[in-house]
């Protein structure tokens, strides 16, 4: 018999409006997730350019521990093992945010202590000497500068952030690629569904690179 | 009391490096000291002693009446301190994220509490003194080294300070602009403004300076008027350096 593969057009454009109902839950996890994670990369960042080794370690330690482990198990982790501690069942949609959250948290720390780590120490020379406060000197001189070199990882987390999202269809959230799955166990038509769930990715990626270029340029702009 | 810098003692290490040994120092109200030495000596690490940014080990420092304890033990007189004393930085150290006229207003904003328009004020006034009251709304990076230096010391000008230090304000300039800034710090010492400088330039140091400070390893050698540092230097090393520098 022989094999003829045809890319059925039509079963793609079919899937789209079940496809596109799981961008929601993709984009909700993802920055949902990210502006925690952003939230957390601030306040562990600077933690772990203190001075102080007793309150560096439990930044270097957060760090260490999410950036080490696989992002699929911490998902597992929050939605399987830790109902089981806390007595309580945890929603696949709140796993999602709190593993995207904590797992980007950790690379936007180093991303944090990186950006402010590259701001000549004689800005802060000069605020102090101004008379600014150490937190006068860092708010209004040292992290507007850092932030704006912080733009491009930043960036680059968000996008690497959102495809980490498809691995939660593991737990249940209705995200693209659980509504992918979920569309072809009833059509059997894998190549084309994968084909548009890879092409939903890329639109909302592209989207994004494209307004990080833009706003790259013109945060460069004013320095 | 009319010293606004008095130094007893003092010493300052890096690690095992001992930078600044013994120094005693007083600088008067209106005074003009210029501090000489070669690179390593420790003169500008002598005069960022003077406003904190480095700690000493040992010994006596009061700035305008407000003692600084060894290892930075006195937070509150250093914070009186740093409003009071204005720095210069060879490197300019403006914030590029700000324009020129912000550069100048962040200070009295945030330390002084000043208005939007009592801050633009102070900052128009400055420029305009320092000769660059058209390039407000420029960013730093837009500037030449000289501009930018001017501009330096025109926000350090705005917190009103009771001294100024500078640590090699043109040694990061090119040629043709150390004139510009040379000038700009001619007129504020004769107004009487209370100057620390650390600086290669010796023909600005002979005619500003009011006393003349040599450093050596740590060590002030020799101290006196110009005149007599720069024509009759009575240490040994005082004379090799002058004639090093002097020499072309």
């Amino acid at each position: 018999m022989e094999f003829q593969f045809q890319f059925d057009w039509q079963a793609a454009i079919d899937s789209i409006p079940f496809l596109i109902e799981g961008i929601p839950y993709t984009l909700m996890i993802s920055f949902g997730g990210l502006i925690i994670g952003f939230g957390l990369g601030i306040f562990f960042g600077l933690l772990s350019i203190n001075k102080n080794w007793f309150l560096r370690w439990p930044a270097t330690a957060y760090i260490e521990i999410f950036r080490g482990t696989p992002i699929l198990v911490q998902v597992l982790f929050i939605f399987y093992g830790l109902p089981d501690l806390i007595g309580a069942p945890i929603e696949p949609l709140t796993a999602g945010i709190a593993a995207i959250a904590l797992n980007s948290g950790a690379y936007i720390s180093e991303v944090v202590r990186g950006g402010v780590q590259s701001i000549d120490k004689g800005q802060t020379e000069a605020g102090l000497s101004l008379g600014l406060s150490r937190n006068q000197t860092f708010w209004s001189i040292v992290w507007p500068q850092a932030f704006r070199r912080m733009i491009p990882p930043l960036g680059n987390q968000a996008i690497v952030s959102i495809k980490d999202t498809s691995l939660f269809s593991v737990i249940g959230v209705g995200e693209l690629v659980r509504q992918g799955q979920i569309y072809i166990a009833n059509t059997f038509t894998a190549f084309e569904v994968y084909f548009v769930v890879a092409i939903l990715y890329l639109c909302i990626t592209l989207t994004l690179s494209i307004i990080l270029r833009f706003v790259e340029r013109r945060g460069l702009a004013s320095v | 009391m009319t010293d606004i810098v008095n130094m007893k003692g003092m010493n300052k290490y890096f690690g095992p490096l001992h930078v600044l040994k013994e120094i005693d120092l007083t600088v008067a109200k209106g005074e003009v000291v210029v501090v000489i030495g070669a690179s390593g000596s420790g003169k500008s690490t002598l005069i960022r002693c003077v406003n904190g940014l480095e700690e000493f080990e040992s010994g006596e420092l009061t700035v305008d009446g407000h003692p600084l304890a060894p290892r930075s033990g006195n937070p509150q007189s250093l914070a009186e301190i740093r409003k009071e004393v204005g720095m210069v930085f060879q490197q300019f150290n403006l914030f590029p994220h700000l324009t020129v006229k912000q550069n100048i207003m962040l200070a009295p904003k945030k330390v002084k509490d000043a208005s939007q328009s009592e801050a633009s004020e102070i900052a128009e006034r400055l420029l305009n003194r320092v000769g660059i009251g058209n390039q407000a709304d420029k960013y730093p990076t837009h500037l030449s080294g000289g501009q930018q230096q001017r501009v330096a010391i025109a926000r350090a000008l705005a917190m009103d300070p009771r001294l100024m230090l500078f640590d090699e304000p043109t040694s990061a300039l090119d040629p043709e602009m150390i004139g510009e800034v040379l000038d700009v710090m001619r007129e504020l010492a004769k107004e009487g403004m209370t100057m620390m400088v650390v600086t290669h330039e010796m023909g600005f140091a002979r005619e500003v300076a009011d006393r003349v400070i040599y450093i050596h390893e740590g060590r002030i050698v020799e101290e006196g008027k110009p005149a007599d540092v720069f024509d009759n230097p009575q240490n040994e090393r005082t004379q090799a350096f002058l004639s090093r520098v002097l020499a072309h």
